[in-house]
């Protein structure tokens, strides 16, 4: 019997010891201080490394000139010029491929028809860096606004397409399944199920699309725009006014984030039945 | 209203999965449909409800529903299939949606359902949180709601742990004593199939035929009282499903 004299064994030479705990790591904690401290950190190193002339400024101006430009961008009123071109660029050009994105994402998860015509189109076009077909742009929709906007329409329409056929695809085929039985109209299964359904997939694809769009907004007001974050910056870049080429860097940054903020609280709010 | 299947046949690519069912579904009874894995249950539940059809045979329906039904033929799933997205008052909201009832029926028809369920105070819930004999009590209460003609039940309790699983079955015992509706129960548990069938019918491993058609007296709500007597009957039908399992169990799947 050696499990007893096992037992018997320990009782004898000591009173026993805990098991060790083995099952700690793999999950991630929020460690909210974490992150805006590194941030401050790089920048006070960086701002340092200026001062002590450690990074010579043709190489690198520091932070604190490049808030003096940011704040100049501000008196002067500039600022809201650029921000304001670039936001309506981005917004509507987003909003537009988004829409038709949902659409047309729609059209090839529910159509058979669709689905054999449309996919390879898509998959033939999505990986071509949008950038390349700025100037067709150009000819075909003029230099001004139309030409910006069609760059970033473009630029998210496909990402989007990708993400709700994808999403249509995955919703649960038993639902629709209990749908049917239950005799519901195809509208409504595809209003009250489908959609609701996608939405989880939909969602991360718009932060994708968001990105892609401030990407190309910065590489369509390259060309022939007065106004604009991305005018700003390529401006500031051909003066060599490295400080104000990084305040306009971070002018994006800052927009990305906010546009990322948004995102993930539509898609609390969207998404709140799940776990 | 009653079910006739007569001269069923169906099959996926080459398998053939059932073969020749005929079977009359009364109205006012349970009629549990019990087999071993893979004989075509689930095929066949999915033919009777005309969510697929049939390669050859026919499902026939004669007279007419009850008065004030709203979907025949209601299924209730093994999956509980709420949408996550909907409370459970949105999910037996959904299958009214469609009939064009005022919002003060509606209600008064959800009002009823989930008070006939004791779902009341869990209106709000998401399935989520409820567990899952809870979940499956929404199911009950969403099918309730359109008032079937039939219940069209696929292992509603196989994914349900043994305690609730009982529970359930008594849920369903005291469901059918006070409203007498006609079921279809599929399942591969003979202990609920004696509980709850007027009739058991037997099929035969994949391709379903049926094997033996068992009728039992005993009314639903006195059966508790009978155990010995169901316990002949089970013991009985698992003699025949024994070796149709078995064989069953060590075919391939696509051979
Ligand atoms: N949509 C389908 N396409 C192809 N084959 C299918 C399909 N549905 C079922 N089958 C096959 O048909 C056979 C019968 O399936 P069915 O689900 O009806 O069996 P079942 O008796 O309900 O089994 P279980 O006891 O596992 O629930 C199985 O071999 C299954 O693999
Ligand atoms: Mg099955």
């Amino acid at each position: 019997m050696p499990l007893m004299w096992n037992w018997s064994m320990a009782e004898r030479s000591d009173r026993g010891r805990p098991v060790a705990f083995r099952g700690g790591g793999f999950s991630p904690r929020p460690l909210g201080v974490v992150g805006p401290l590194v941030f401050i950190a790089v920048l006070a190193f960086w701002e340092a490394g200026c001062r002590t002339g450690l990074i010579p400024p043709l190489v690198l101006p520091a932070p604190s000139e490049a808030l003096a430009a940011l704040a100049h961008l501000v008196e002067t009123g500039l600022l809201w010029k650029h921000l304001g071109a670039s936001l309506q660029r981005l917004l509507v050009g987003w909003t537009l491929g988004t829409l038709l994105g949902i659409a047309v994402g729609f059209s090839i998860g529910l159509f058979s028809l669709a689905r054999a015509g449309l996919a390879p189109v898509v998959a033939a076009i999505f990986p071509i860096p949008k950038i390349a077909l700025l100037p067709l742009f150009v000819v075909w929709f003029g230099i001004g606004e139309g030409s910006k906007v069609a760059t970033i329409l473009f630029g998210t329409f496909f990402p989007t397409v990708v993400a709700t056929y994808g999403g249509v695809d995955n919703v649960d085929r038993n639902l629709i399944r209990m749908g049917q039985s239950f005799g519901l109209s195809w509208l409504s299964i595809v209003r009250k199920i489908i959609l609701p359904g996608a939405l989880p997939a939909i969602l991360p694809g718009f932060r994708i699309s968001a990105a892609i769009a401030i990407v190309l907004l910065v590489a369509a007001e390259m060309i022939g725009a007065e106004f604009g974050v991305g005018a700003y910056i390529l401006l500031a870049g051909s003066l060599m006014a490295l400080d104000e080429l990084l305040a306009g860097v971070a002018i994006l940054s800052v927009m990305g984030l906010t546009v990322n903020w948004l995102i993930a609280r539509l898609e609390r709010f969207l998404l709140r039945w799940r776990t | 209203m009653e079910l006739r299947l007569a001269g069923l046949h169906h099959g996926y690519g080459n398998i053939e999965v059932l073969r020749g069912i005929d079977l009359d579904i009364p109205a006012g009874r349970i009629v549990c449909i019990v087999g071993p894995s893979g004989c075509g249950k689930s095929t066949l539940l999915r033919l009777i409800g005309g969510l697929e059809r049939p390669e050859r045979g026919e499902v026939v329906q004669t007279g007419a529903p009850p008065p004030g039904c709203l979907n025949p033929l209601t299924y209730i799933f093994q999956d509980f299939a709420l949408l996550p997205w909907r409370t459970v008052e949105g999910n037996v909201r959904l299958v009214l949606e469609d009939h064009g009832f005022g919002r003060a029926e509606t209600a008064g028809i959800v009002d009823d359902v989930l008070a006939r369920t004791r779902l009341s105070e869990f209106r709000a819930a998401f399935p989520r949180q409820l567990s899952g004999g809870m979940k499956q009590r929404v199911a009950v209460a969403r099918a309730l709601a359109v008032s079937p003609a039939f219940l069209l039940m696929d292992e509603p309790l196989s994914a349900l742990d043994a305690q609730t699983r009982e529970l359930l079955l008594d849920d369903l015992v005291d469901l059918w004593t006070r409203e007498r509706f006609s079921g279809v129960y599929v399942t591969h548990n003979l202990r609920e199939a004696v509980r709850l069938g007027h009739r058991v019918v037997l099929l035969s491993r994949r391709p379903g035929t049926v094997r033996e058609i068992l009728e039992i007296d005993l009314p639903l709500d006195a059966r508790a009282g009978h155990a010995p007597e169901l316990e002949a009957h089970r013991s009985r039908l698992w003699q025949l499903l024994r070796d149709e399992a078995h064989a069953a169990d060590v075919e391939l799947v696509d051979g």
